[in-house]
């Protein structure tokens, strides 16, 4: 299991069972509702892109998701089995996940980075470790090895000894991407990809996106720029103030007038709603 | 006349005053002269330290004397002949080979190194004798001649040279290595055989002196690059030479036993590395294990004033002290761990403060008579393994030997394992865990480390280690009292590991030395210690925040602007990039 080779390519992108089935998922802090009864399912192999208004609850969602957060109510079922609310044991159920504002560990190598992105797939313990046992250096070759494939897999090669805060914002992207495909994951999570990044920069970013599907991860991305999420995407999920409005495949989401609206405004709605949550 | 910055010197952020001062020298003194000035400067500085300095023979070194250099003088001569040499050879062909950095940085702080020494010599006398009047035409003779060579050193160009270091055979590797560390072995050797405060401030200043020049030539890099690429031959020639250090002193038991507590210390420090330096947790109360392996040690030891019968060899011993160490730090992380930064540090900080005050009440009165409460444990017998008898002194290659040099060998041993366990250790999944949980502790549990299982590992591995030392340390102070674990040593222990260096071995051995051996050189730091401390720790966090011999990735942290920023090569007062990050520690 240490070993785990990538996942096999599929062959279909849609209509497999669900790989992630989130239910009913509710999010509330005190009397605020975040997230209120989202569903949303995601199949091997696919890109859903996630869109909302600033505050409709996006991360707060994927927070959910991903152990950060324990959903008020509402389920999350991962490969048959409901996940956890610990973040660590999401991310060895095949989860990972990027962040929103970068969260690399800034102080340690980009190597070294992607190595600890390792970590729910080695098991080397502690006394192993400083016995300098067989499995540790079985375990050690293998993620250096595989921490540098996937640096090169991002496009970083050549980075592997630069520490992570010294490197350009594109690569810490990247490089938060290739940390998040090292635990092998069967889904990735990429909340806003893309932010502050130049048109270049977006479309290598979807160029790469794609790469990590035609590896049978599925892929669930929160995103602002429409062109980057319509052009990539499968299936589009609009949030709007916690609240899924629509879902379908980015034809469809992109002539809904609700979402327009939910964009820019209805021009005579008396009370229009004002996003507050951040 | 340019006075660009020069990054060499790391002297990005110098003020402008010392700009000023540096282009009026440098418009003063044409570029060709500038090494001769300085040379001529330097010589009479050292002549000057042939003079008599003082009136009164009193002063340590009688310097009274003409023609014939004393105490602190020496130390002066040797600085400024030493400057001399740097500045004339640093342009010819040989100095640009064997001082690959440029000379100029060496220069300045040599020469600064010398104007430290006269001051505080004639300060010194003056103040001994209750005057100036103390001090005779030599040593006034000798402030000026410094400062003029002070000023002199302002007058070169500052250095540009940059330099990869080269490779050379290993044997010639293998042979500079073991003399830079057989020079530190004589250095320290000789501090400890320098018996006056005021010359062995004289001494302390040359040697520091000695080696911040030593890294501006540029050989700090040189031989960081070589024990770089032979670290396990450098890791066994460093415990070598601290194995020879007994053989210096012999039979006489004064520097063995400080270096012995050294020993216990530095372990202790190194152990406490783990769970600061590498998994970011700031424990204040770390001390308290190292009680309760001591306490464990001092009751199964068989001395009279235990309470406990059973006395066990000494292995088992150990190995029990390492047992509750960790059962005690698990008792007290599981539940804190949760909790991040400060609240982790004011936990810590109790459950040390509770483990003093409930061992002082474990007296038979308040509770039950297991600690004998503040009289402790006294009398706690030497240690005997396989029949050796630690007490005794012993006669080894010869040398017949004080019986502290069997601790120490011993403590070099645990040491060694501390040692083997922080590196090996760190260079694992889990101690890439615990750095990626010290550096952002939300983002580490989302890339699948169960945190506080990790955190707890760190914490309760570190309570071993201290717990295991602690069973020695019962023997080696030989008798256990809970004021030996007051919070102040946990402090005190912190202090080396951020003194010397976080996340770095080399960085905690070097801070507990400091830290144990000059209140033993200074007697009159002893009601002043902890005033002296705070300066120090203060000054460091604004001058040197990754500590003296930082890592290499602390360095880069504080340092990134600076090409310089190796191990030795990073100058004592290079700019602070970002020292918000100390505060995290």
């Amino acid at each position: 299991m240490s070993t785990q080779a990538r996942p096999a390519p599929t062959q279909e992108s849609s209509g497999g069972p669900a790989l992630l089935e989130a239910r009913g998922v509710t999010m509330r802090f005190g009397g605020l509702t975040a997230v209120s009864s989202v569903d949303l399912e995601v199949r091997q192999g696919e890109i859903v892109g996630l869109i909302g208004p600033n505050g409709a609850g996006k991360t707060t969602f994927f927070n959910c998701l991903t152990g950060m957060y324990q959903p008020t109510s509402g389920t999350v079922v991962y490969k048959g089995a409901t996940l956890s609310s610990k973040p660590y044991l999401v991310t060895s159920a095949g989860i990972a996940r990027t962040f929103q504002n970068i969260r690399l560990f800034p102080n340690m190598t980009a190597l070294e980075n992607v190595m600890v992105g390792r970590h729910s797939r080695t098991s080397v313990g502690i006394l192993s470790a400083i016995g300098r046992g067989p499995k540790y250096r079985r375990e050690e070759r293998e993620s250096d090895e595989r921490g540098r494939e996937l640096l090169a897999f991002v496009g970083m090669d050549g980075t592997a000894d630069m520490l992570a805060k010294n490197l350009p914002y594109g690569d810490q992207r990247r490089l938060e991407i290739a940390r998040a495909l090292a635990s092998d994951p069967g889904l990735l999570l990429l909340d806003e990809p893309t932010a502050g990044m130049n048109p270049q920069e977006t479309r290598e970013a979807s160029v790469l996106v794609r790469k990590i599907r035609e590896l049978g991860i599925a892929v669930v991305v929160i995103e602002h720029d429409m062109r980057f999420i319509f052009g990539l995407c499968d299936r589009v999920a609009v949030l709007v103030r916690g609240q899924k409005l629509v879902e379908g495949t980015p034809d469809v989401v992109q002539s809904d007038e609700r979402v327009i609206a939910a964009y820019i405004g209805e021009p005579a709605a008396p009370d229009s709603p004002e996003e507050t949550l951040s | 006349m340019s006075t660009a910055t020069a990054p060499a010197l790391g002297a990005t952020s110098r003020s402008g005053v010392l700009d000023r001062v540096d282009a009026r020298v440098q418009a003063a003194v044409p570029d060709r002269l500038a090494r001769p000035v300085v040379a001529v400067a330097a010589l009479a500085t050292a002549a000057s330290a042939f003079l008599a300095w003082a009136y009164s023979g009193s002063f340590p070194g009688n310097l009274t004397v003409y023609g014939y250099p004393g105490g602190a003088q020496v130390y002066v001569v040797v600085l400024a002949a030493l400057t001399a040499v740097v500045a004339v050879v640093g342009p010819t062909p040989a100095g640009r080979r064997f001082l690959p950095a440029g000379t100029t940085g060496a220069v300045r702080v040599l020469s600064f190194g010398t104007v430290a020494i006269v001051l505080f010599t004639v300060a010194a006398i003056a103040v001994e004798g209750g005057g100036l009047v103390w001090v005779v035409w030599g040593g006034f003779l000798a402030v000026v001649l410094a400062l003029l060579l002070l000023a002199a050193g302002r007058a070169l160009r500052p250095d540009e040279r940059r330099f990869r270091p080269g490779v050379h055979p290993a044997p010639v590797e293998f042979v500079v290595i073991g003399l830079v560390l057989g020079a530190a072995l004589f250095a320290f050797v000789e501090a400890l055989a320098i018996a006056e405060p005021p010359v062995f401030a004289a001494y302390a200043i040359a040697v520091a002196t000695g080696v911040v020049a030593a890294s501006r030539v540029g050989w700090g890099r040189v031989i960081g690059a070589m024990s770089g690429r032979h670290s396990g031959v450098t890791v066994t020639a460093a415990f070598l030479m601290a194995a020879a250090f007994p053989f210096t002193q012999g039979a006489d038991n004064r520097w063995l036993n400080v270096a012995a507590n050294i020993g216990i210390f530095a372990t202790v420090a190194i152990g406490l590395n783990i769970v600061v330096g590498l998994a970011g947790l700031l424990d204040l109360g770390y001390i308290a294990f190292l009680g309760v392996g001591a306490y464990v040690g001092a009751l199964l030891s068989g001395a009279a004033a235990s309470t406990i019968g059973w006395h066990p060899p000494f292995l088992v011993i150990m190995l029990l002290g390492a047992a509750s160490s960790a059962l005690f730090g698990i008792i007290i992380g599981a539940p804190t761990l949760r909790l991040r930064g400060d609240y982790l540090a004011i936990v810590t900080l109790g459950f040390g403060e509770i483990f003093r005050i409930t061992v002082n009440n474990l007296d038979g009165s308040s509770g039950p008579k297991i600690t004998n409460g503040p009289n402790g444990i006294p009398g706690v017998p030497d240690l005997k393994m396989f029949g050796f008898d630690f007490g005794q002194p012993h006669t080894i290659f010869g040398v017949e030997l004080g019986y502290f040099a069997n601790y120490f060998f011993f403590e070099l041993l645990l040491m060694v394992f501390v040692v083997i366990v922080f590196v090996r250790a760190n260079a694992s999944r889990i101690g890439r865990a615990w750095v990626a949980i010290r550096e952002d502790e939300t983002a580490a549990a989302a890339m699948g480390i169960n945190t506080v299982r990790l955190k707890l590992l760190a914490f309760a591995g570190g309570a071993t280690l201290a717990g295991m030392v602690g069973t020695v340390q019962a023997h080696v102070t030989s008798s256990v009292t809970p004021d030996q674990y007051q919070f102040i040593n946990s402090a005190f222990l912190l202090a080396a590991v951020v003194l010397g260096g976080m996340g770095r071995v080399q960085g905690a051995l070097l801070g507990s030395v400091l830290l144990l051996l000059l209140p033993e050189k200074f007697r009159f730091f002893a009601d002043k210690q902890l005033l002296f401390f705070g300066l120090a720790l203060v000054l460091m966090m604004r001058f040197r925040p990754e500590g003296l011999i930082p890592n290499a990735r602390r360095a880069r942290e504080f340092h990134e602007h600076d090409d310089e920023a190796d191990a030795l090569g990073a100058p004592p007062g290079a700019p602070v990039a970002h020292a918000t990050k100390v505060d995290r520690l």
